[in-house]
């Protein structure tokens, strides 16, 4: 399918940029409203463009606690989650790697296995579990339900990265003499090491996006993350609202935006290769 | 490969007590978290659990009482069209984009980056923007219809019968394209040129080459990507919640929205989980189906 006349070229960019513009245009007219003053965002006949560059929303986003104080709550919920995750996968994958026995296969089979129950079935039993520890509205049940969640996807991409380093660099370190903790940390770790950002990153997202666990767990007010809090907010519009939430919004996908733009390359290799692998 | 593990054996004499140490984590977490809540959760959905009251074993009245439930019927029927109509279009505009971004082009980079900002929004924020662009007094979606003369007054669309469920697919379907674009074409770059090439020796027009190389050298991929996505939008909530809490008076209540209601806003708990085996065995089917197309692909090859 690969055509290269001129004519049919700019044909295939003028295509492409339509779907762009369908894709950007929600994201800018949002970027636009956060950008307006409240009366012009209400005076009956918007622009698409501010006809005034005002940054007030973004200041009463950042100067308001509810929105900042949430912001933080998902950014503490988010790192521990990330650093507990990283902890566990990668020990757990380099001795599923390394060390072959039948609970690997077990464990790999439960991580595809457990992916087409919806998340209400882990929810009901998870939130019994919490409330018996008095860990329901808290911020560390939340820590705990997000590290449970993205453990099997993280394990699964650390399992694949690990299986790509050969054996024999380590048995090389070992014959010259190295000890076992050298061999982890100046030979493995090195090799891993984006591997690992790339898996940090994606559970950190994971818990940043994450609405449904946050909603059913928690109920007092400063303890929402930002997408509760979003939420929230949302439900309650009203004149006054519209720029605020729009400037949340743009603040909230920043992070992600990033790290998607950053993680482009790893997005696809290991569902492709695993479909081709069947 | 005897030489191997010998020297494996060697390298790590402990082999048995390391593998356990390290793995211990896992086994524990995955047992504790994941695996018997979810044997438990299946169990709940035999029971007639509320919260706080003794659980007692109820059998299959749940099921009973949920073929007679006019709400979990409409529920499955929207979800049901929620999930078809989303996953074919996203599957369909992100191939037809995934198609235009294979060919060699200038700025190829640019789009790629450009089409992957949506897939990145999270789904919270994807309802507020969705919500401000069909807002009937400042959203976009009024104005610009309004000009263009379609519409004479503004349509109240996230609150109309009539309107709501296309309006809540356009905003589904809008965060999914890229994805599905994306992971296409990562599938399409890996055919080989050799075959378009071959192909257009022996005087194969566009459409034969799409028909005879693209479509069932991407089948894999293909049917991995329709089954993921069909399951993935089949257990929409969050940008359902935000734009319409699943109204309005139900109509776009997915079968997320009403477990979610059922056991944890009016605390229904063994009826919730009941929604959820329902769920799991309509996506078992999904699974199946797309295993009995692996399976025979690799019969093929």
């Amino acid at each position: 399918m690969k055509s290269n006349s001129a004519l049919s070229k700019l044909a295939i960019h003028a295509l492409i940029i339509l779907f762009i513009i369908f894709l950007l245009f929600p994201l800018l007219w949002v970027l636009a409203s956060s950008l307006k003053s409240t009366q012009e965002i209400y005076s009956g006949s918007p622009t698409i463009f501010p006809q005034q560059i005002s940054f007030d929303h973004y200041l009463s986003v950042i100067n308001g606690q509810l929105i900042f104080r949430s912001m933080w709550n998902s950014v503490v919920v988010g790192v521990i989650s990330t650093i507990l995750v990283i902890l566990i996968a990668v020990p757990s994958a380099y001795a599923m790697v390394r060390y072959k026995s039948i609970v690997n296969n077990g464990i790999l089979g439960w991580i595809l296995v457990s992916q087409i129950f919806p998340v209400i079935l882990i929810m009901i039993p998870l939130y019994m579990v919490l409330r018996n520890i008095g860990l329901t509205d808290s911020l560390t049940g939340l820590t705990l339900i997000y590290v449970v969640w993205s453990l099997p996807f993280v394990l699964w991409m650390m399992h694949g990265y690990v299986k790509s380093i050969p054996f024999e660099l380590e048995e090389a370190a070992v014959l010259d003499g190295a000890t076992r903790s050298q061999v982890i940390f100046k030979v493995l770790m090195p090799l891993l090491l984006p591997a690992i950002g790339a898996s940090a990153l994606f559970s950190f997202i994971s818990a940043w996006n994450e609405f449904f666990f946050a909603l059913v767990l928690l109920k007092s007010p400063e303890l929402g993350t930002l997408q509760v809090e979003l939420a929230r907010y949302t439900g309650m519009e009203g004149q006054a609202r519209t720029g605020p939430l729009a400037a949340a919004s743009i603040i909230a996908t920043i992070p992600s935006m990033l790290l998607f733009i950053f993680m482009r390359k790893w997005l696809t290799t290991g569902l492709v290769s695993g479909a081709l692998k069947g | 490969m005897k030489l191997f593990k010998a020297k494996k054996q060697i390298l790590y004499s402990k082999k048995e007590l390391g593998q356990i140490q390290l793995l211990f984590p896992v086994i524990v977490l995955v047992t504790v978290f994941s695996l018997l809540p979810l044997l438990r959760g299946i169990y709940l959905g035999f029971t007639d659990y509320r919260l706080g009251d003794p659980i007692s074993f109820n059998g299959i009245e749940n099921y009973i009482q949920l073929f007679n439930d006019e709400y979990f019927w409409n529920s499955f029927k929207i979800g049901m069209i929620w999930t078809i109509v989303v996953t074919a279009l996203q599957v369909g505009l992100g191939l037809v984009l995934a198609l235009l971004l294979n060919n060699k082009i200038r700025f190829a980079s640019i789009y790629t980056v450009l089409i992957l900002l949506p897939w990145a929004t999270p789904p919270i924020i994807r309802g507020i923007l969705w919500r401000q662009m069909y807002d009937p007094n400042t959203g976009v979606v009024n104005i610009l219809l309004t000009d263009a003369g379609i519409i004479s007054a503004p349509i109240n669309w996230l609150s109309s019968f009539e309107y709501v469920i296309p309006a809540v697919i356009v905003a589904g379907v809008w965060g999914e394209i890229s994805k599905a674009a994306i992971f296409l074409l990562a599938g399409l770059q890996t055919i080989s040129n050799d075959l378009y090439e071959a192909s257009k020796i022996d005087g194969a027009k566009l459409w034969d080459q799409f028909r005879h190389i693209t479509i069932p050298s991407l089948k894999p991929v293909l049917a991995a990507i329709i089954s993921l996505t069909f399951m993935w939008n089949f257990n929409t909530f969050g940008i359902i919640w935000v734009l319409t809490q699943g109204g309005p008076g139900g109509l776009t209540r997915l079968p997320m929205l009403a477990a979610y209601e059922e056991g944890f806003r009016y605390g229904y708990i063994g009826y919730a989980a009941a929604i959820g085996n329902v769920m799991v065995i309509i996506l078992s089917l999904v699974l199946f189906m797309y295993i009995r197309v692996q399976l025979r692909e690799r019969k093929e090859s």
